[in-house]
């Protein structure tokens, strides 16, 4: 098998449906040689009919991040599939409706809590997890919205993805020793189910396609994707603790 | 190709197993959200299934218009 990623066994969590960056991950990943395991959260039987559609069908792990005897049990689980992991996706958050769209000043602690507890912690949590798969290194990605500045509606999201980047950065400070890299890609607006299920993402959406330099395509995730598999690969070898754009080029523009 | 009503029932079978809804409740003038109590993630799944069950590519920018069973009928049998 030949292919940026031939041989390499991945675990990618969030997809949910054929829009989702995470299948466009899995999708580009076997087409590049890859074996892909996937976890699911919540609607199960969803996440299982849309692997389906993978060029190779993956098997599917359920897997709550916030639950920690999935956590404690996914490597086991994943060994029902492959031997060992060299690289894993981290695509998933999640923040209550009442952290989003306007509502930063009365959101309560407990809602941050739970967006942070998905969206933020359980980076080091998954990793943590796929630890005892990964003994000859590996790549660990995730997937962040720019978090250096405050965006409309964004709100708490956009605080619990400055903790993803920062996390990142030291899980690459902790996991460097044992060869493994964590690197996150900050891709544009997409349509995916997490972007509509934002209030008002829409909002900059109009402006990303008028001031990105390359222009953006809120339906193309195979942009993302290919991002996740380059970082996956051994083309990036020395890079770890990194944001990667893949926004058109959006964050290096003023105005 | 499958008549109207043979469309219809496969969306029965279809919402009875992807969201629990009583087959018999599915009728053409029935609101997935408001009559069927039909949640967002779940129409997801709905037209991953009936896309599988029909053969037909049902686009996102066509799933908002879709607010009735009959509506779903009638892009299916235009386009399976």
């Amino acid at each position: 098998m030949s292919g940026l990623l031939a041989g390499k066994r991945l675990l990618i969590t969030g997809v949910i449906t054929d829009a989702s960056i995470a299948f466009s991950a899995a999708k580009i990943a076997q087409e590049q040689g890859a074996t892909v395991v996937l976890t699911g959260f919540g609607r199960l039987s969803l996440v299982e009919r849309i692997a389906k559609r993978l060029p190779e069908p993956a098997p599917v792990i359920e897997l709550d991040v916030t639950n920690e005897e999935h956590l404690a049990g996914l490597a086991d689980k994943v060994r029902e599939h492959v031997d060992g992991l060299d690289g894993v996706v981290h695509s998933i958050g999640f923040a209550p409706p009442s952290c989003l769209g306007g509502g930063f000043l009365d959101a309560p602690w407990e809602d941050v809590a739970t967006a942070v507890h998905v969206s933020t912690y359980s980076y080091k949590s998954l990793a943590k997890a796929a630890l005892p798969l990964m003994s000859s290194g590996g790549s660990i990605v995730g997937l962040t919205f720019d978090a250096t500045s405050a965006w409309p509606v964004y709100d708490w999201m956009g605080v619990a993805k400055a903790g993803l980047e920062s996390a990142s950065r030291y899980l690459a400070l902790h996991l460097g020793k044992q060869g493994i890299r964590s690197n996150l890609v900050a891709a544009g607006p997409l349509r995916t189910i997490a972007a509509k299920s934002i209030p008002g993402f829409e909002q900059f959406e109009d402006a990303w396609a008028e001031r990105a330099p390359l222009g953006w395509d809120l339906y193309d995730t195979a942009a993302a994707g290919k991002a996740i598999c380059a970082l996956l690969s051994d083309w990036f070898p020395a890079t770890t603790g990194e944001v990667v754009h893949v926004d058109g080029g959006y964050h290096a523009i003023g105005a | 190709m499958a008549t109207r009503a043979e469309i219809t029932s496969g969306l029965g079978e279809i919402l009875e197993e992807v969201a629990g809804v009583n087959p018999d409740d599915v009728a053409e003038e029935k609101s997935f959200t408001d009559d069927l109590d039909v949640d967002s993630l779940s129409m997801v799944e709905v037209v991953v299934a009936a896309e599988e069950k029909f053969g037909v590519k049902i686009p996102d920018n066509e799933v908002q218009n879709l607010k009735t069973v009959g509506d779903a009928v009638n892009y299916i049998e235009a386009n399976h």
